[in-house]
């Protein structure tokens, strides 16, 4: 029944399933960062910080960094590896 | 009463109902109410789409509360804040296509008639449409309460006077124009939202000399303002990644951002929705809290968290800029209550009236029944904001939380997993619900963590555990929904 199923199924689904990993891919790369950032650099004495634009090295890399990396990732996952497909039944045929 | 302050928030007032007055044509002339009224007719372009989610889920707490924990935690506060970035593209890549596809499938217009068709389970959809109305109306409550305590702190009036120009406001627009109208507003108040941020960040730093001296002033105060452990290093690595959970990808579950995934016209609309989503939020999150954190060298000693954002921006800013800025938490409130109130509505009319009491119902007598029932909603939420009762407070504490511990596995498992059944999702949503209020009485952040992991952890496990146990049972059913929403 399983192989019959992948057959008859929606073609769409399987660009959908495909985002939707990527989506799961950028939260977890996105987590690392954000954690490796903060606690990597953060967890030393207050006394030993290293500074950038004014801001704490671990916050600067982690909260403001990462931001703007996933911001260019989010863009460049969009624009490289989803697919535009109709939504509705009508367009499709 | 302050009227450089006043002035642009009446402004603001006037606009949001023109919107109204403007989505209201649409209404009248559309062919089906119920698809317009509640869903805008699946018309949303990418960038409304964008907005209306960020404002959607942007409320009191990312603009009064966060700000105001913020500046006693410091940095670390930011920090946790952050995981908030993730809502901007997790829910739009994960939802995306395939719930925009399912629904169009299957007609539905609400959360609950995509859990209706692919668990074909009663139990399923009273249970669902109980702890939509339960929790959301608790939690739209609490917003009126921090909407018009707002009012009440910049204009001067009572707090009941401030209610009612609150419930007006809203009441009106939402009624006579439908989800257009609250998506549109949306758009405006998310716009008000993202550079009111930036104006009142910017402000904060130079009344403050610059962000080097902040942070120095910042350091030398209390050094563990600066970390990532907070003020009195109670955050620790666990709890705040947590947060992940609550506040990232569990959004997912909560229905009044599910919903919007269903309204999309195009998946370009979604694309370009997902980078405008993305970055509003990360600039929001980002902004607002940090500015929290800022305030405190240049405004020492506020000891009510709440008053920290009407404060720092009439302290830093002129008048009439303040005014402007003070629309953003105005206008935060108003986008989740909106939708909120829209989303109650649509659960009495269309998932409990039509679904059991009258499904044979007159397109006229759906019309008028779903305004009316937005008017009654609305007012029961004045009446019971006027004094929240105890109940009340409760329930809004498990609003967020509940909600994401019901739904995010019926929905997430629905859409990717075919041996999901209604057994499961009878189960996961008992499980989610009923474990979260236990954890929170009884064993609140077990293991470091905030409560709603370890529900959200249990309610997978059930899902999956019943959903298995019980393929036999289903088999027929399953082969109905595979045809019905899986098929080509």
């Amino acid at each position: 029944m399983n192989h019959h199923d992948k057959r008859m199924e929606d073609p769409r689904y399987k660009i959908a399933n495909k985002e939707a990993l990527i989506g799961t891919a950028l939260v977890i790369v996105n987590f690392i960062l954000w954690y490796g950032f903060a606690y990597g650099l953060g967890s030393g004495p207050v006394e030993e910080y290293d500074y950038i634009f004014g801001f704490p090295a671990w916050f600067f890399y982690s909260c403001i960094a990462v931001t703007v990396l996933i911001f260019l990732l989010v863009i460049l996952a969009v624009k490289f590896l989803f697919k535009e497909v109709p939504l509705d039944e009508e367009d499709e045929k | 009463m302050n009227w450089g302050v006043v002035i642009p928030l009446l402004l603001f007032l006037v606009i949001i109902f023109f919107i109204g007055f403007y989505a209201s044509k649409y209404l009248k002339s559309s062919a089906d109410f119920l698809q317009e009224y509640f869903l805008g007719s699946r018309q949303l372009g990418g960038f409304i789409l964008a907005m209306t989610m960020v404002a959607t889920y942007g409320s009191a707490s990312s603009f009064v509360g966060g700000p105001g924990v913020a500046y006693t935690v410091g940095l670390g506060w930011v920090l946790l804040s952050m995981t908030q970035l993730a809502t901007g593209y997790f829910v739009l890549s994960v939802l995306g296509k395939k719930f925009a596809i399912m629904a169009r499938k299957i007609r539905a217009v609400t959360l609950v008639d995509f859990l209706k068709e692919r668990y074909q389970s009663k139990w399923v959809v009273i249970l669902s449409a109980a702890s939509i109305i339960i929790f959301l109306f608790s939690a739209m409550a609490a917003q009126w309460v921090g909407g018009a305590r707002l009012i009440e702190s910049f204009t001067g009036l009572s707090y009941t006077a401030a209610l009612f120009i609150f419930a007006v406001s809203v009441l009106v627009y939402v009624i006579i124009g439908g989800f257009r109208a609250v998506a549109i507003t949306d758009t405006v108040q998310g716009i008000i939202m993202f550079f009111g941020t930036m104006i009142i960040l910017v402000g904060t730093i130079i009344a403050g000399g610059g962000i080097e001296s902040i942070i120095s002033d910042l350091a030398a105060e209390n050094p563990d303002l600066i970390s990532p452990y907070g003020a009195d290093r109670s955050l620790t690595p666990v709890y705040v990644s947590s947060f992940w959970i609550l506040v990232g990808v569990g959004v997912v579950g909560l229905p009044q951002v599910a919903v919007r995934a269903m309204s999309y016209k195009s998946s370009r609309g979604m694309h370009r929705a997902l980078i405008i989503g993305t970055v509003v939020v990360g600039v929001i999150m980002l902004g607002m809290h940090l500015t929290g954190v800022f305030a405190r060298p240049v405004l020492p000693g506020i000891e009510v968290g709440d008053t920290v954002m009407p404060r720092i921006a009439m302290e830093v800013l002129p008048a009439w800029l303040a005014g402007i800025v003070l629309a953003a938490p105005m206008a935060a409130i108003m986008s989740t209550v909106d939708s909120l109130l829209l989303l109650v509505s649509s659960a009495v009319v269309k998932d409990v009236y039509l679904n059991y009491i009258n499904p044979e119902a007159s397109a006229k007598k759906v019309k008028r029944l779903s305004i009316s029932v937005t008017a009654v909603i609305g007012i029961l939420v004045f009446a019971m904001a006027v004094q929240p009762p105890d109940l009340l407070i409760w329930l809004n504490l498990f609003a967020f939380g509940g909600l994401e511990a019901a739904f995010i596995w019926p929905v997430i498992m629905g859409l990717y997993w075919k041996k999901g059944n209604a057994s499961g999702a009878i189960a996961s949503i008992l499980t989610g619900v009923g474990s979260y209020i236990l954890f929170h009485s009884f064993m609140p952040q077990a293991f470091g963590m905030h409560t709603v992991v370890l529900p959200v952890l249990l309610s997978l496990l059930a899902y999956i555990l019943f959903s298995l146990l019980t393929v036999k049972r289903h088999s027929d059913i399953q082969k109905h929904v595979f045809q019905k929403l899986w098929s080509a």
